[in-house]
């Protein structure tokens, strides 16, 4: 695997990375596809994902969770906008409730994920538009051990003010 | 939502009012797009905390806000560090394959 290019603009919130991976496109997609594949990726270090729904057709969305270093769960859904398998993904990924009800508030980040045949393999491109701060930082907070309380505080505050 | 268009429109908007404060009009003005159109993109900045806006007197003055693009420069940073660790997670998936059927070449 090799990251070959990453790029941040902070005005519009986002970030283009691009890897390349040397396996076909179409084995690329199932770590998307498969829940069991994609669990075992999509949640950041210490902080595990669990896919409970996971239906890639437009308009079908996921349901799942990410589990904390001390058991604590944070909830997410993800709505898919665009479907072309196996080269093409397009998604809204937010928070929810302990319930799995989508939380409004911060609004989704829109993901989209393009795989694309090389010769070496396939590459990667993933392209995430925040549309506020605070969304893009409560994402990374997630499984940052220093992040950990602050986040966990903030995913309270939602919960609690919901 | 975020189209790449309207993205380079806000962009543009934010590096004005980075340089200086202007009005809602003003900035109308520049572009081939309604005042109405304008006032959106605007309020979308206003949300996401990028630029803030005050009324004085007919007009609304837009201040670019720089406190939140370093924040959001430094949050992209650690957002870059989640997806590098993905990626290498992904491979090592991939790479289970490969060790089952044998036909691992070490490139």
């Amino acid at each position: 695997m090799t990251v070959t290019s990453v790029h941040k603009d902070p005005e519009a919130l986002s970030m283009t990375f691009t890897a390349e991976f040397p396996a076909p496109v179409e084995r690329v997609w199932q770590i998307w596809e498969d829940p069991r594949q994609l669990e075992r990726w999509w949640g950041p270090p210490t902080w595990p994902a669990t896919f409970d729904e996971h239906d890639v057709t437009v308009g079908g969305g996921s349901a799942y969770y990410m589990t904390g270093p001390e058991g604590e769960k944070a909830r997410g859904w993800w709505r898919f906008t665009l479907v072309e398998a196996p080269n093409r993904l397009e998604f809204d990924d937010g928070f929810a409730d302990d319930d799995g009800k989508q939380l409004p508030d911060p609004a989704p980040v829109h993901c989209v994920v393009t795989l694309e045949a090389t010769a070496e393999g396939t590459r990667m491109v993933t392209a995430s538009t925040f549309s506020s701060a605070e969304h893009l930082e409560q994402m990374v907070n997630m499984g940052m051990e220093e992040g950990m309380r602050e986040a966990m505080g903030q995913i309270d505050a939602i919960l609690a003010g919901s | 939502m975020f189209h790449a268009l309207a993205d380079s429109t806000r962009r543009d908007i934010i590096g004005r009012v980075l340089r200086a404060e202007q009005s809602v009009s003003e900035l109308a003005r520049r572009y081939e797009m309604s005042f109405a159109a304008v006032q959106k993109h605007v309020a979308v900045l206003e949300r996401a905390a990028l630029v803030r806006k005050q009324r004085r007197g007919r007009e609304q003055i837009v201040h670019g806000n720089a406190d939140t693009l370093r924040k959001a420069a430094r949050l992209l940073d650690r957002y870059e560090q989640l997806w590098r660790h993905r990626a290498q997670a992904i491979s090592d998936i991939l790479s289970e394959d490969s060790g089952k059927s044998e036909k691992r070449t070490d490139k």
